[in-house]
């Protein structure tokens, strides 16, 4: 493989690492946003 | 506050889209290793980070345990006030001076060891209480998703310098590891534990994965390793030009790792409400269930 594409894998790499993270966290975030509201319709 | 965070990350991503073309552009090519060297630029800040997150660990874990008794409090923050000043005096007197490693500076050494006590007091001040184990959490989580791209990086920057993807036995990159298995078993033990000694549990193990920190950091300086010598502090052969762009990487990296650290922080903030909320849910449906069955019971005597 070319070292120039190691360079590309890393960045390409680095940033899904970062996206998948922001990801779970969004996905977190409107499973317990979901949760409130459903908490304050039990009311 | 509302307002800060979009316009903080509209900063960020004009930050990080300016290093990625720096990086790319700016930088000059290494002389040696051509443009593969380029990989530094995301996997130094990505360390750096990942350490000063760890270092946060560390931090709210130790004010977190001390915070379980006035007594204990009292000692830790004495000791860390006499760390600060042991630490900002010691590197200067000769006889340290001289175990310091050849282009380790004594004031790099000495403000390092300083912001232990310093730290100490910012975070006890701003995280009071229960937020200071909320961002014991937090700065583990986000300190592993950078130390996971520093071991990507790594091997690939590995393979096309050294030809080899690891190197076996070499402390720099064996105590990385290490390190990073000690936070992800910190995160799966406050993952799946639901004893209500976990917080502390993770508070202990923290504080002595926290051990294998310095390790990493001083490792390249103490042994003998394949790992390239520090860009920093390290006798300071690196292009001008590579560290201006290098540390402008690492100032962008820094402001994302705190938006990230922001969001994570406000989502366990939430859990714990919502946690709370079901709490006072099932109590109140309990109460109710044992107001109407108290007649009833009145009623068969």
């Amino acid at each position: 493989m070319n070292a120039v594409r190691f360079l590309f894998t890393a960045y390409v790499a680095t940033w899904v690492i970062h996206l998948f993270y922001i990801g779970t966290l969004v996905r977190r975030f409107s499973k317990l946003r979901q949760q409130l509201r459903e908490l304050g319709k039990g009311k | 506050m509302k307002r800060l965070y979009p316009i903080l990350s509209i900063v960020t991503v004009a930050l990080l889209g300016y290093a990625l073309y720096q990086a790319l552009v700016i930088a000059p090519t290494d002389a040696l290793q051509g443009d593969v060297y380029r990989i530094i630029y995301y996997h130094v800040p990505s360390a750096w980070t990942a350490f000063l997150l760890f270092f946060i660990n560390f931090v709210a874990s130790v004010r977190y345990l001390a915070g379980s008794k006035a007594s204990t409090e009292m000692a830790v923050k004495w000791i860390a006030i006499f760390i600060g000043v042991v630490g900002f005096i010691a590197p200067f007197l000769p006889p340290v001076r001289a175990k310091i490693p050849a282009g380790m500076e004594p004031s790099a050494v000495a403000t390092t060891i300083v912001l232990i006590p310093v730290f100490y007091f910012l975070v006890g001040k701003w995280f009071p209480g229960d937020k200071l184990d909320v961002l014991a959490l937090t700065s583990a989580e986000v300190g592993v998703v950078f130390c996971t791209i520093v071991l990507v990086t790594g091997p690939l920057w590995a393979r096309p310098v050294w030809g080899i993807w690891w190197a076996p036995g070499d402390i720099r990159l064996t105590s990385t590891l290490v390190m990073w298995l000690i936070y992800v078993s910190y995160l799966v033990l406050r993952r799946f534990s639901n004893s209500a000694q976990t917080q502390m549990l993770a508070a202990a193990l923290a504080v002595f994965g926290a051990l294998d920190v310095p390790l990493v950091y001083l490792s390249i300086w103490f042994f003998r390793t394949q790992h390239p010598q520090p860009v920093i502090g390290g006798g300071g052969q690196m292009d001008p030009r590579m560290l201006h762009v290098l540390l402008f990487s690492w100032m962008a990296f820094l402001l994302f790792g705190f938006l990230v650290c922001w969001s994570r922080f406000r989502l366990e903030l939430l859990k714990r409400e919502v946690e709370q909320a079901h709490a006072m849910e099932s109590l109140v449906g309990a109460e109710a269930s044992s107001n109407t069955s108290l007649p009833l019971s009145r009623s068969a005597r």
